[in-house]
């Protein structure tokens, strides 16, 4: 470790100082996300607004945390909830259990289930970490901002 | 005319109010400069940009348990940061901020005391803070705690020595121990550290030594000694221990800035602002020192102190005494 090896290492911790931190100031300035982030789900429904879910609990076979709950029951012409034969009486996720996989996605048939880039999911109660189907089909309130590839935060 | 008892009253408060203050934003400054170096922005939650984070700190640690281990001596435990701070605070009121002022018909220096061997004064006070350390150490009944008190008292013994021998150069040349005496001395605009450049070198190493900050923060090394000294101590306790670090680096800054920059002497801006700027800029450069180098060794800091930064010193001021006696002898 010779003198000039110092000399140029404080140098170095000195450019660094003057250069902008790079933390980002979470809650008001929100980390931006990828746009294949997975996040908060969403149930979606088609332009008729009928539910696309048919209540086929395939995303419940195929969820590895099991933290879907699915219950179906037949749709009626004075009570038509879904486009299929069935819809999902009871469409439940439990967020504090939930890893993120995407898999719910992948297996549903009818691209009835989307994770979204919402990812500001605490609650203050572990009750209300369970979303219901209501929650679910309404779109998050605040969107994070988005990243592109290679896009430097 | 001498100054009355009621004026000495009211600078000793203000200089205490001053240094604590000047610790608590010390820290503070301290937080967010480590914070820059690292590329954060350090403390910005409390209060505008953070500026009422010592504050916030301050109210947390009054909160928290007065804790003393089974196996501590108590009084000692109880004693050891207070010795620390009394010796810190004492420390900085030798040091000189502005020339003296008249107010009615008083002749009011402006300096806590304006004590004839100033320096050795502050030595003293300097080395009696080490006795907090030390014995809190030893008497929190716990080995790394003691590990950290061994190695602060053979910490001061070896950097002790080239700090005394380093700012005995500038004694030589301004003829005298008292504070006041060095910087009027400096009055030219010559300042000292550009007479001794290897005092003032040498002098910035060993005080860093001396307030136990980074790279020479044996004492704590909270990686090997979990917080060593400062193990077992908690809440106010603790946090007297960190303002007795913190003003003592606020007091050799500023013999640093007395005895080398000039200290309350400038162009243009008050004497007392200068001194704030100079301190500044010597406290930056301890935290551009902290965020830089890491800890030494324990072989590594007896050799540094004692083959390197003794011979070192030593040669200085043999140096400087034959040439002030051959050249400058009245």
């Amino acid at each position: 470790m010779s003198v000039q090896d110092q000399i140029k290492g404080f140098g170095i911790t000195f450019r660094t100082m003057l250069q902008k931190p790079l933390t980002l100031g979470y809650p008001e300035v929100k980390t931006p996300v990828f746009p294949r982030f997975r996040g908060r789900h969403q149930l979606w429904r088609y332009d008729n607004g009928l539910e696309k879910c048919v209540g086929c609990s395939l995303c419940v076979a195929a969820c590895p945390a099991d933290c879907i709950r699915v219950v179906a029951e037949e749709n009626t012409q004075e009570h038509r909830v879904s486009a299929g034969e069935r819809y999902a009486r009871i469409y439940e996720i439990n967020m504090s259990r939930c890893i993120f996989c995407g898999y719910c996605e992948v297996a549903c048939p009818f691209d009835a289930i989307t994770l979204e880039h919402s990812y500001e999911l605490s609650e203050r109660e572990r009750d209300l970490m369970v979303y219901t189907k209501d929650m679910l089909l309404t779109p998050a309130p605040k969107q994070p901002p988005l990243r592109t590839e290679g896009q430097r935060v | 005319m001498m100054q009355p008892w009621w004026i000495m009253v009211i600078k000793t408060a203000f200089i205490v109010f001053v240094v604590i203050t000047g610790f608590a934003y010390a820290l503070l400054w301290e937080r967010k400069l480590i914070g820059r170096f690292q590329q954060r922005y350090g403390p910005n939650r409390a209060g505008p940009l953070g500026y009422l984070q010592p504050l916030a700190d301050v109210v947390k640690l009054v909160f928290k348990e007065d804790f003393v281990p089974a196996g501590a001596n108590r009084i000692l435990f109880q004693m050891a940061p207070v010795i620390s701070v009394v010796a810190a605070v004492t420390a900085i009121a030798m040091i000189p901020f502005g020339t003296a002022i008249h107010i009615l018909g008083y002749r009011i220096p402006m300096v806590g005391a304006d004590v004839s061997v100033g320096v050795l004064v502050l030595f003293a006070m300097s080395g009696l803070g080490f006795y907090g350390l030390v014995l809190g150490g030893w008497a929190s009944g716990n080995k790394y705690s003691l590990l950290g008190s061994a190695r602060t008292a053979a910490q001061l013994v070896s950097y002790e020595v080239a700090m005394g021998l380093s700012i005995v150069g500038v004694v030589m040349l301004s003829r005298s121990l008292s504070l006041v005496d060095i910087v009027e001395s400096q009055r030219s605009g010559l300042w000292w550290v550009l007479v001794q450049p290897v005092g003032f070198v040498i002098f910035m190493i060993t005080a860093v030594a001396e307030t136990n900050r980074p790279p020479f923060d044996l004492p704590e090394s909270e990686s090997e000694l979990v917080g060593g000294f400062h193990t077992e101590y908690a809440g106010m306790k603790f946090a007297m221990f960190a303002m007795a670090e913190y003003v003592n680096m606020l007091v050799v800054s500023a013999l640093g800035a007395c005895l080398f920059l000039g200290g309350y002497l400038g162009p243009w801006l008050p004497g007392w602002l200068w001194l704030v700027i100079k301190i500044t800029a010597t406290v930056f450069v301890f935290i551009w020192i902290r965020s830089t180098l890491p800890r030494l060794r324990y072989d590594q800091l007896m050799r540094f102190g004692w083959k390197v930064l003794l011979p070192i010193a030593t040669a200085n001021l043999v140096l400087t005494a034959i040439i002030v006696g051959v050249f400058f002898s009245k």
